[in-house]
């Protein structure tokens, strides 16, 4: 960077630098399905889908661009400012389906929630940085204190599946942090009863009138549905049923591109969103399916790669922990669609039509770029 | 729980950490795959097949109904399209809200409120039911500019019937009705549901009932793609519906309307059949109805004017009302005496006025009696003592067996529903009427009454219009038929109703030809002659009298009792007399002595089948009517002794 002298092949080649050629590779890839799936479930999203692509490859670009320590630094005020948000939210936001999430700013209504799932890593890593050598138990309570507050904010929206997976997010940095196994073990364990029993129990739990406490009505109803979906065939277990009809009548090879009936005869429940990944299914099969597992498998394993090789206390944890927010999305999502996890409502990362996830996702992969590109450095 | 440790040992631990999560992250991957694996290629065949079903859905495509023509073409019955405003119930939330939304669009009156409700517990939950019907263009217009906010409200083009003639032929013709929860018994009862899938409406009475099968048609199917919304996106194969026949009758509407039209505001019923082939050219049940009013559900209001009148319009007298034949009946029972021979044409008997039997006086008409009576001229003044003596002289059983075949008291099988059997009274008959051992018993007294066309007699005007075509047919019994081709609208096959000669009689024709001519000459000479006065063809006839009250003992004066209570008038006629081409009955309820009332009815309907054109009925149809009235009245005088 000596060389002064203006010129726009230099200028794109310290563009293109912060990049890595491989996430970004992957990310072509699962955009790519994106942009078909969209073709075929709902084209009159495709320029709106454009429009959010490019802003969020920007995003990725920009957080590329920024060394971990910056995006570390931004760590307090993401949270702070996030946190702040998650409580307008609760008290001035927007309701719709009977969930309040959107906060209008003006210019756009946007989900504080999901800055949280960047946010939520970024804080806890950047708390066990400045603990770096001293980290023992009483840095997992104040760990998980800070992952409480705004898991608790976003529960109470009411929204299951975005406080899930907020949980997550900050479970993975302290688990990667080194949170004893006797203490994770037990945690799984009341986990793996506990839907154990509600699988093994539905159908008396399930019946009208007995009150889960916890659970809101709707989120009992989607883990009722999940247990029984005919049950209910034209309520909320169409949803899964027609869901499974798509994915199986695929077969191996699938019915074609924009061929599926399921998809285009509008059988399939919200088809450009959360059950995008039934349009795939049914259109390319079996193979389509597997393509995208690998596809998934690929770029979890560059994360994890990342993540082994990242100079830092801090840079190892986020790029762990975001590798296996991208990993639970696509397993929570897929599953769900597929009939073995209940409804909750998380999309299918990277395809999934919507603008906030779809920014937040690849601010994740750029993160990850940051973090890959500071090693390289940090071993020239 | 976390002890110190060297950088060094803690990225190990990390990396360990990773490699875990690495794994957990495959084998959720591996759980999907062979997820996918099972729903994909294991159960592929049967999701394969419920996105299928899913995706098709087969649309019945309702035939056109066949239209009914008289034999001359004109229309009796025909389809017009018009649009209707209908609602599919599952999918509307709230109806009564809908509809009131509804009326602001288009006019929604209580009626056609009160008839969807009507509809909608009779249909079934998934069809749509109309609100309303025969919208115009401007109402359609209004509709479709709002209809998003109507879900499951939709305009439909169908088929409407129409029954260009209103209320003339309307028993012969009937009318179609939406099919309710007994026509889809029925239909299921026939294994014709297949047929019905998307028919609403099936025929409920008269032709339309009867000849319901030749009419419908059969359903085509159309192969659709389906939406989740239920609504057809593509046709991807088609079977057409195949129209409905055609039905053309032997009934001449034309005819039809003047016999209606001579009844005027009497009631009463009028049959005329051709002779040569058992086809019905009229039919007529006096009152009439509109038939149109019951095609898309008739209202309470009108239901309840129909059904509550007293002159039941709804009734086919002409097949389902048995009465008393009266003194009709004096030429079967005169060739009933020439064919058992019990009597011969020339054998005459004196008529004192009266009969005697144990004990009791049956009275003729005429005080003082005819005189001298042999056959002839006991059919040309009705002479009833002639026929109290022939009646004992032939028993009761000799009566019901030679009557019987010619179809007394039993249903002709005329192709129109709802045919009454009539009452042939015999022993056997009574010993199954009645319980009581002295009621079961027969009495010779009663046999009497029979021979005059009185006592238990009861037969509907279409056995007296059929047993008259037989005796001057030659003695052949045909099964009398309105329809006389159904005609293929698809092929132009036309199949032909053939005359269906039931039974031929063993008659002589001297015996035909002797009563016969008593008949012509009750037109020139006797009973009919005031009403066949001055006709340019000769016709055959007889008049009757049924009584409707014994006044016990006193005399029976017309104008003193009440309308309802007043004798029943008959005229059998036939004509032309030497090849006849119509035969007939007429009976005017409460009409009075059959010359008076009914004669001049079966006037009109020779004259204009004969001579194409109405005529005026022959003045003074009313005046003196007892004058040449010999008409038998017998139960009014008779005495009963202990």
């Amino acid at each position: 960077m000596t060389e002064q002298r203006f010129s726009p092949l230099r200028l794109l080649v310290a563009a293109i630098r912060p990049i890595d050629p491989i996430l970004f590779g992957l990310l072509a890839v699962l955009l790519g399905y994106a942009f078909g799936l969209m073709h075929s479930a709902s084209p009159e999203r495709i320029a709106s889908l454009l429009v959010n692509s490019g802003v969020a490859v920007a995003a990725m670009w920009l957080a590329a661009r920024l060394s971990p320590q910056r995006l570390l630094s931004l760590a307090l005020p993401l949270y702070a400012g996030g946190v702040l948000l998650l409580v307008a939210v609760d008290l001035f936001g927007e309701t719709s389906k009977g969930a309040t999430r959107w906060l209008d700013i003006g210019i756009t209504r946007i989900q504080p929630s999901e800055i949280m799932k960047i946010a939520m890593p970024l804080m806890l890593a950047w708390y066990f940085q400045q603990r770096e050598g001293h980290i023992r138990l009483r840095e997992f309570v104040v760990a998980g204190a800070l992952l409480a507050v705004p898991v608790g904010l976003i529960l109470i929206q009411p929204d299951l599946g975005t406080s899930l997976l907020v949980a997550a997010a900050g479970f993975y940095v302290i688990f990667f942090a080194g949170l004893s196994w006797k203490l994770i073990v037990p945690v799984a364990l009341v986990g793996i009863v506990g839907i154990g029993a509600i699988v093994g129990f539905g159908d008396q739990l399930c019946q009208p009138g007995v009150d889960w406490q916890v659970l809101r009505e709707y989120q009992k109803h989607r883990v009722c549905t999940l247990l029984d979906p005919t049950q209910d065939p034209l309520g909320r277990g169409f949803h899964i049923i027609q869901s499974t009809i798509a994915i199986g009548s695929g077969g191996v090879l699938g019915k074609g591109w924009t061929e599926g009936t399921q998809t285009h005869l509008a059988f399939l429940p919200e088809r450009h969103t959360d059950f995008i990944f039934s349009v795939l299914a049914e259109e390319f099969g079996l193979l389509g399916a597997l393509v995208l597992l690998a596809s998934y498998l690929l770029l979890l394993l560059r994360g994890f790669v990342i993540a082994a090789h990242a100079p830092s206390l801090a840079t190892r944890l986020l790029a762990g922990s975001i590798t296996m927010i991208f990993f639970t999305y696509a397993f929570v999502n897929m599953g769900m669609v597929s009939g073995i996890l209940p409804v909750v409502g998380v999309p299918l990362p990277f395809i999934s039509y919507g603008g906030t996830a779809l920014v937040t996702l690849c601010l994740g992969v750029g993160i990850l770029m940051s973090i890959q590109r500071s090693r390289v450095l940090a071993k020239a | 729980m976390t002890e110190f440790r060297t950088p060094d040992e803690e990225l190990g631990r990390f990396r360990r950490r990773v490699l875990v999560a690495g794994i957990v992250a495959l084998v959720c991957f591996g759980l999907l795959a062979a997820r996918f694996y099972y729903l994909q290629v294991v159960r592929h065949e049967y999701f394969h097949t419920r996105a299928e079903d899913n995706r098709i859905g087969l649309v019945p495509i309702v035939p056109t109904r066949g239209a009914i023509l008289d034999r001359n073409g004109v229309t009796l019955a025909r389809n017009f399209a018009a649009y209707t405003l209908e609602i599919t119930p599952s999918q509307v939330a709230d109806l009564d809200e809908t509809i009131d939304a509804l009326s602001e669009i288009v006019t929604i009156d209580a009626r056609d409120r009160r008839r969807f409700r009507k509809l909608l517990e009779e249909s079934r939950n998934f069809e749509s039911v109309p609100i309303r019907t025969r919208l115009d263009d401007a109402e359609v217009a209004r509709f479709v500019a709002r209809r998003y906010r109507f879900p499951g409200v939709e305009v439909q083009a169908r088929l409407f019937r129409d029954y260009p003639q209103g209320e003339v032929a309307s028993h012969v013709v009937g009318y179609i009705g939406r099919i309710n929860l007994r026509d889809q018994e029925r239909i299921e009862e026939r294994g014709d549901t297949a047929n019905y899938r998307g028919s609403d409406h099936i025929g409920k009475s008269g032709l339309e009932l009867s000849y319901e099968t030749e009419l419908h048609g059969v359903t085509g199917v159309e192969q659709v793609e389906v939406n989740a919304g239920g609504r057809a996106v593509r046709v991807m194969s088609r079977t057409p519906a195949t129209t409905g026949s055609d039905l053309e009758l032997t009934l001449d509407i034309e005819l039809q309307k003047v016999a209606e039209a001579a009844f005027g505001d009497r009631r009463g019923a009028l049959v005329a059949i051709d002779p040569r082939t058992g086809g019905v050219l009229a039919l007529a049940s006096k009152p009439t109805f509109d038939p149109n009013l019951f095609v898309d559900g008739i209202s309470i209001a009108d239901w309840n004017e129909l059904n509550d009148s007293p002159d039941h319009p709804l009734l086919n007298r002409a097949i389902f009302s048995a009465y008393p034949p009266g003194s009709t009946f004096k030429p079967f029972m005169a060739l009933a005496a020439l064919t058992t021979g019990k009597r011969s044409a020339n054998q005459a008997i004196a008529d004192p006025g009266y009969f005697s039997f144990a004990g009791r006086r049956f009275m003729d008409d005429k005080v003082g009696g005819h005189g001298t009576v042999d056959l002839h001229k006991s059919i040309v003044v009705s002479c009833n003592t002639y026929y109290y003596q022939l009646a004992n002289d032939l028993g009761i059983e000799g009566i019901a067996g030679f009557m019987a075949p010619l179809g007394f008291g039993a249903r002709t099988g005329i192709d129109i529903p709802g045919e009454a059997e009539g009452v042939l009274p015999s022993p056997a008959w009574k010993r199954g009427r009645f319980k009581k051992p002295e009621q079961q018993r027969w009495y010779g007294g009663e046999t009497i009454s029979v021979g005059i066309g009185q006592g238990y007699n009861a037969y509907t005007p279409l056995q007296l219009a059929n047993a008259l075509a037989t005796i001057v047919n030659g003695g052949k019994v045909f099964r009398p038929h309105v329809v006389r081709h159904v005609v293929d609208t698809a092929s132009g096959e036309r199949r032909a109703i053939q005359p269906e000669p039931i039974r031929q009689l063993a008659i002589k024709p001297a015996h035909l030809a002797a009563v016969r001519d008593a008949m012509v000459d009750v037109n020139k000479s006797g009973t009919g002659a005031r009403a066949f006065a001055g006709a340019p063809y000769s016709a055959g006839g007889k008049t009757g009298t049924a009584q409707v009250y014994s006044l016990k003992g006193s005399k029976y004066v017309a104008g003193r009792v009440r309308e309802r209570l007043r004798d029943h008038s008959w005229f059998i006629a036939y004509a032309p007399a030497e090849n006849p081409t119509i035969a007939l009955a007429v009976l005017v309820e409460n009409g009075g002595f059959g010359a008076q009332s009914a004669a001049p009815i079966a006037r009109q309907v020779i004259d204009y089948h004969l001579l194409g054109a109405r005529l005026d009925a022959p003045a003074g149809e009313d005046a003196g009517a007892a004058d040449a009235e010999a008409d038998s009245h017998a139960g009014h005088d008779e005495e009963a002794t202990p």
